[in-house]
C-alpha cells in the first residue's frame, strides 16, 4: 500500500464511529444465552473471545496447509513456515520492535516470563543481587523470579503501591541500586488496571543502575497501542489468548543484542546448528528459544488477531473502552454498599478498563454465582495477585474487565446483578 | 431467581451473617485447616475430643457464604457425636455433595439438608466441603499440612 493509500485508510477508519454492534457480529460465541439470559462477557483480562476471522485462520491452516514449519521441503511445509514467519513480522509491526527477529514465539506470557527469569536473569544474578518488582505483580512475574532467586542467592523486592493503587515512583527510585539487576512490572495491572508509566520507570532505572527493565504487557497489548522502542524497555510479554487471538501463543519481545548474548531456555529440535554427543551449538534468535515443534496454527491465528486489532484500531478501542470504564465507575459511585479499592476517584494514573470491587457483607464468590445466575460472567478471586490483595486488605474481589465488543448496557445489565445480590444479601 | 433462592436459603445467610462456634478453642486437641486456592477461602479447625467424644468444635476463617454456612452448621451437627457417628456424617454430607446418595445411607442429615442446592452448583461444591475436609484431617491428628481442596 503506497503512504498516501495508508493515510487515506486512516483517515476513514477514524471517521467511522465505533460500532460496537458490527464489531460484537465478528464475535460468534457472545451470541448465546446463559441460564436464560444474553450472555455478559466480562472476564476479558482473564481471557478474551476471538473473532471469526481468527477462528477461521486456525481452521484454515489445519484444513488446507498444515506442516510442520522450519523442517520439510515439501510444499506444505513450506507454506506453513511462511505462514508461521509471516504472523512474527505483524507481530513485530504491531508492537514497534525495530526487527522481528526479536520476537520469540512462547506459549503466553507465562512462558516468556519464565524464558527471561532463566535465559537473561539466571546468568546475571549473583548472590546479593535484586530483582525489583511492584507490589501489584501478577503470580507470573512474581514466581519465576523468585525460583531464580533460589539458583542464584538473588534478593526478590517489590517496590510499594500507593492507597489509590498506583506505583509509588519514588519509593521505586529509593529502591534502585548498583544491585539491582532487573526490574520487573506490569504494563498495566490485572486486577486494578492501572496503567504503569513504563517511560518513567524505565528512565529512573537507567539513571540508577544496569538492570534489565522486564515489562508484563498482558493487559496493555489488547487495549491501548504499544511501542516498545518508545517505552524503551529491555523485554516485553504477552498472550495471544487475551488479545483476541488462539490460546497456546504467546510473544516474547527482546533487545537484539540481549537475546543475542542469552542461552537456550529449552534444549531441542528446531534451535541448533549442530548436535554432538560432546556438545552442539544454537541457531541465532528467535529460533534459539523455540526449540520443538511451535503453535503453528496459533501464531498464525495470532498473526490475524493483531490484523484485526490494527483494522479496528487501537486508538478507537482505547476511547472506546475508557468510556465503558467511565460509566461503570459513574454507576457504581451511585451505590454506596459496593467499594472499589485500590481507585480512587481522582486517580491521577491511567487505568485500563478493568474495574476490582467488593460488595458489603456478600463475599467474591457468592456475587459471581449471583452474577453467572444471569448470564454474566465475571472473576471472583484473588486474580493471581494474592500479594496485592493483601495489600489491599481484602481476601478476594469481584472483577469485571471489558474488552472492544462490550456495551454501556451490559454495564448496566452488572449494576442490576449486584442490585439482584444486594436483595439477597443485604 | 428460584434456582438462587434455593441456594441462598434463610438458615444459609444467617449462618454466614452469624456464625455459630466461630472462634479460636482453648484448650484444643487437633487442629487443622482448609484452603481453596482457587478463591482464597481459608478455614481453620479446631478440635477437643474427650475420649471418643466430640466435645468442643470451633472454627475460624475466612470465606463466601456456602462455605461459612457450611462450617457453621458442621460445628453444630457434629458437636457431642462419638467418633464413628462424626466420621459417618462427614461421608454422608459429602456424598451428598457428590451426589453419591449411596453414601447418605442410614445417616439423617437434619438441618445440614439446606446446603443440598449446592450440588446443582458444581463450583460451588467446593466450598461446601472445605470446612468437612478439614474436620476429617482433625480428627485424623490435625496435619501440619493444610487441607487444600484442589
Amino acid at each position: 500500500m503506497t503512504a498516501p493509500a495508508v493515510a487515506a485508510k486512516t483517515e476513514q477508519r477514524d471517521s467511522a464511529a465505533f460500532d460496537v454492534e458490527r464489531l460484537r457480529a465478528c464475535f460468534p460465541i457472545l451470541e448465546q444465552d446463559v441460564h436464560g439470559h444474553r450472555l455478559v462477557y466480562l472476564d476479558n483480562a482473564a481471557s478474551a473471545q476471538r473473532p471469526e476471522a481468527v477462528i477461521d485462520a486456525v481452521s484454515d491452516c489445519y484444513r488446507t496447509y498444515y506442516a510442520n514449519a522450519h523442517r520439510g521441503v515439501h510444499a506444505l511445509s513450506e507454506q506453513s513456515t511462511d505462514a508461521y514467519e509471516a504472523a512474527r513480522v505483524k507481530v513485530a509491526r504491531f508492537i514497534g520492535a525495530p526487527d522481528s527477529h526479536e520476537v520469540v514465539f512462547t506459549r503466553g506470557t507465562t512462558e516468556s516470563l519464565n524464558l527471561v527469569a532463566q535465559s537473561y536473569g539466571r546468568p546475571h544474578l549473583e548472590p546479593g543481587d535484586e530483582v525489583l518488582l511492584t507490589e501489584m505483580e501478577h503470580h507470573s512475574n512474581i514466581v519465576p523470579w523468585q525460583l531464580v532467586s533460589e539458583q542464584t542467592g538473588a534478593r526478590v523486592l517489590a517496590a510499594p503501591i500507593t492507597d489509590d493503587g498506583e506505583l509509588d515512583l519514588d519509593a521505586f527510585a529509593g529502591m534502585l541500586n548498583e544491585r539491582t539487576r532487573v526490574v520487573a512490572l506490569a504494563h498495566v495491572s490485572n486486577a486494578l488496571g492501572t496503567v504503569n508509566d513504563i517511560r518513567a520507570v524505565v528512565e529512573l532505572t537507567r539513571a540508577r543502575s544496569d538492570a534489565a527493565v522486564v515489562v508484563d504487557g498482558a493487559q496493555a497489548v489488547p487495549h491501548m497501542a504499544v511501542d516498545v522502542a518508545a517505552l524503551g524497555c529491555d523485554f516485553y510479554a504477552f498472550s495471544g489468548h487475551k488479545m483476541y487471538g488462539p490460546g497456546g501463543i504467546g510473544v516474547l519481545w527482546g533487545r537484539r543484542e540481549l537475546l543475542a548474548a542469552m542461552p537456550p531456555y529449552h534444549g531441542g529440535g528446531a534451535m541448533i546448528t549442530r548436535v554432538t554427543f560432546e556438545g552442539s551449538e544454537y541457531m541465532a534468535p528467535p529460533q534459539r528459544f523455540e526449540a520443538g515443534t511451535p503453535a503453528i496454527a496459533p501464531a498464525i491465528g495470532l498473526g490475524v488477531a493483531v490484523e484485526f486489532l490494527e483494522s479496528t484500531g487501537l486508538d478507537r478501542i482505547e476511547r472506546h473502552e475508557q468510556e465503558l470504564l467511565s460509566h461503570t465507575m459513574e454507576v457504581l459511585s451511585d451505590l454506596p454498599w459496593v467499594r472499589v479499592p485500590g481507585h480512587a476517584s481522582n486517580a491521577g494514573s491511567a487505568r485500563a478498563a478493568v474495574v476490582s470491587l467488593v460488595v458489603d457483607g456478600a463475599h467474591p464468590h457468592d456475587v459471581a454465582t449471583i452474577l453467572d445466575e444471569q448470564g454474566i460472567a465475571i472473576r471472583a478471586g484473588h486474580h493471581c495477585a494474592q500479594p496485592l490483595m493483601d495489600r489491599l486488605g481484602v481476601p478476594a474481589t469481584v472483577r469485571a474487565s471489558f474488552g472492544l465488543y462490550n456495551t454501556h448496557e451490559e454495564v448496566d445489565l452488572l449494576v442490576s446483578g449486584l442490585h439482584e445480590v444486594r436483595r439477597i444479601f443485604g | 431467581m428460584s434456582d438462587l433462592r434455593d441456594l441462598y436459603q434463610q438458615v444459609i445467610l444467617d449462618h454466614y451473617r452469624a456464625p455459630r462456634n466461630f472462634g479460636a478453642l482453648e484448650p484444643v486437641s487437633a487442629c487443622a485447616e482448609g484452603y481453596n486456592p482457587l478463591c482464597g477461602d481459608k478455614v481453620k479447625i479446631y478440635l477437643r475430643t474427650d475420649g471418643d467424644r466430640v466435645d468442643g468444635l470451633t472454627f475460624e476463617g475466612v470465606g463466601c457464604a456456602i462455605s461459612t454456612a457450611s462450617a457453621s452448621l458442621m460445628t453444630e451437627a457434629v458437636r457431642g457425636l462419638e467418633r464413628p457417628q462424626a466420621e459417618a456424617l462427614i461421608a454422608s454430607f459429602l456424598a451428598l455433595m457428590t451426589g453419591d446418595g449411596n453414601g447418605a445411607a442410614g445417616v439423617d442429615l437434619g438441618k445440614l439438608e439446606v446446603l443440598s442446592g449446592v450440588k446443582d452448583y458444581p463450583v460451588r461444591i467446593k466450598c461446601a466441603t472445605l470446612a468437612w475436609h478439614a474436620l476429617r484431617a482433625a480428627l485424623e491428628g490435625g496435619d501440619p499440612e493444610a487441607v487444600t481442596t484442589e
